[in-house]
């Protein structure tokens, strides 16, 4: 067994990222991220990892490109504003099939906002955010745990489907302390095959011969029928992640709930904690936990509509963002409500009792 | 039968993309001219911007990256870093490396990024149409500046070798031209120069080439080359604005 170390969200998911064998890591500093890129400044260099602090987002976002472009597990992080100077990189990134990791620390907005946590870029992260058809792998993670675990499942997603990964969290994950368990640390070797598994398409050393090769990173086709056919390619592989890497938490669902609730990330965590509270007074009540927001776990939110059901409630740091994906999931079998908190405040237990109080009986 | 010239062997087959009586060929040419003389086609990386050169990954022979508009700097960047076994240059043209990729560039050079840069400045937009670019001249006529660029308004060209030379970590700058034969061989010691730093891990190099556009300009391409030699070299003047071999020879 190994130990339990009680951790920041930011130093643990940098730990965890470096122990899935992340030796590349470009940056610029924001709050409330501060601590991973600091994480990453102190420790990458004690493992001959290259750490290096970026000019801007988007040059940070840039030398991400580059560097997975050579096949080698590479990550950046940031907090909103940062990830919106991101884009245009992310969308470059998904256009040439590169695999990289994004870490996400939401923190209020919309513009500067405050530096307080928030799920306001849930829209951002799963519906595109950058420029043309793409999709992000986006993982949610509600614990520091969780969010430390979610750094070797990126980088093993990302580099399976060559796609960015996103890792969604928020200000409050990141800041705050939980006990954690690590994966031990990657070898060297295992390093090396990461980066052999892409030598079929990666930028790397060439020889003369039958063997010499001319890969290019790219996301340019001038010819629209060339560029239909790649685009519709990216259409099959999302085809293939939403078949294959949704993931969820499904709580308490069972045949007898009287309600289900949907929330990711932080609120999930208080939306749980609210359930506890009301299932042990006697009421039974559901919660469905997005892992992955997208992939979104559809199926298991409809399959989670059982006959005594009589209402969801979805709960955001948000005016409202992924309850449009629950109602499509739910396709008007019963009533959809919503609660959210925005500005960086977030929801009591408390509250979230007083809400589904209010509506339960499908009110 | 003796071969007496051929297709540098860093070149595909690829047909350019330019058109007549551009130099982007010509600077193409040195480059992969000097990939062969040193070897390091094997172990050299690239970039291609984005402008009339967007297609440069297809015209060398050597893996490559597509960049981002003005970020080629940046891509390079990461490439070096993640493979420092291997030698990595960008090519950029005016506009995506002194107007959009400002930032990137100067960072690039400050940090003594172990790349080289390849900058042709023509003072046009080129693949857009003919859009004033930040080395565009003064009262320089373009279809974004129609009554000619007003150094009161928008200020004047942007010196890049002069810019960057203020840095202290570049290993070496040079300015040269593609305008005559001898102005090619010049351009090609310094093309090579730059790219033996290089493999020499020596630090940032960076080559300008003041270069036409005959198309966007509306001037035939012989006489671009002489409009470029009284109107660009008086205000972009070739010559070596740092190396630092040099000095450590001393």
């Amino acid at each position: 067994m190994s130990e339990k170390i009680l951790m920041k969200g930011n130093e643990a998911v940098a730990e965890a990222a470096i122990r899935a064998g992340c030796r590349l890591y470009f940056a610029y500093p924001i709050t409330p991220q501060s601590e991973l890129i600091e994480y990453m400044a102190k420790t990458l260099p004690k493992v001959n990892g290259t750490f290096l602090q970026a000019e801007s987002e988007v040059a940070a976002i840039n030398m991400v490109y580059g560097a997975a472009g050579t096949g080698k597990r590479v990550m950046t992080s940031s907090s909103s504003p940062g990830i919106s100077l991101k884009m245009e990189g992310i969308s470059y990134i998904a256009g040439a099939n590169l695999p990289a990791v994004i870490i996400n620390v939401q923190r209020g907005g919309p513009g500067l906002g405050d530096i307080q946590p928030a799920q306001g870029d849930y829209f951002q992260a799963t519906k595109g955010g950058g420029h043309g058809d793409y999709r992000l792998i986006v993982i949610a993670p509600s614990s520091v745990q969780e969010f430390a675990d979610s750094a070797s499942l990126a980088f093993d997603l990302a580099d399976k489907y060559l796609n960015p990964v996103m890792i969604l969290s928020d200000g409050l994950l990141g800041q705050m302390m939980e006990p954690v368990e690590f994966k031990p640390r990657v070898s060297d070797e295992e390093i090396e095959k990461h980066s052999e598994m892409h030598y079929d398409w990666c930028m790397r050393p060439n020889e003369d011969g039958p063997n010499h090769h001319h890969h290019e990173i790219n996301s340019l086709e001038i010819d629209p029928e060339v560029l239909e056919t790649h685009v519709n390619k990216l259409a099959e592989k999302y085809k293939k992640i939403e078949e294959n890497e949704i993931r969820y938490e499904a709580y308490n669902i069972n045949e007898n709930n009287e309600m289900v609730c949907c929330a990711f990330g932080t609120a999930a965590r208080i939306v749980k904690s609210a359930i506890d509270t009301l299932n042990s007074e006697g009421h039974n009540i559901g919660l469905i936990r997005p892992i992955t927001v997208w992939p979104f776990p559809t199926q298991a939110i409809a399959d989670s509509i059982h006959d005594k059901v009589k209402n969801v409630m979805t709960f955001e740091l948000n005016l409202g963002q992924m309850v449009e994906d629950v109602k499509l999931a739910v396709n008007g079998k019963v009533p959809v409500g919503f609660y959210g908190k925005v500005g960086g405040v977030v929801f009591t237990p408390e509250e979230i009792i007083e809400k589904i109080k209010e509506n339960l009986g499908g009110k | 039968m003796k071969v007496i010239a051929s297709r540098p062997k860093a070149l595909t087959d690829a047909q350019f993309t330019y058109c007549p009586g551009c130099l982007h060929g010509v600077a193409h040419r040195l480059i992969a001219e000097a990939i062969d003389e040193l070897g390091i086609q094997n172990n050299t990386m690239g970039v291609a911007p984005v402008g009339c050169s967007v297609f440069a990954y297809k015209f060398f022979d050597i893996d490559m990256a597509e960049a981002a508009h003005g970020r080629a700097p940046a891509v390079a960047t990461g490439m070096k870093r993640a493979r420092p076994d291997m030698n990595v240059f960008t090519y950029q043209g005016d506009g995506d490396l002194a107007a959009i990729g400002t930032a990137e560039i100067i960072h690039a050079a400050n940090r003594g990024e172990n790349i080289s840069v390849f900058f042709v400045n023509n003072a046009i937009y080129g693949m857009t149409g003919g859009q004033m670019a930040p080395t565009s001249l003064p009262d320089m006529k373009t279809t974004t500046s129609p009554y000619g660029r007003k150094t009161s308004d928008v200020g004047y060209p942007i010196q890049v070798c002069e810019l960057l030379s203020s840095l202290i970590a570049p290993y070496y700058i040079e300015r040269v031209s593609l305008l005559s034969p001898t102005d090619i061989i010049k351009a090609k010691k310094a093309v090579l120069k730059a790219m033996k730093f290089n493999t020499e891990k020596r630090g940032f190099t960076f080559v300008e080439f003041v270069s036409t556009c005959p198309t966007n300009w509306g001037i035939n391409p012989v006489d671009s080359l002489k409009w470029a030699k009284d109107n660009m070299i008086p205000f972009f003047k070739p010559g070596v604005y740092r190396d630092k071999s040099v000095e450590e020879a001393k």
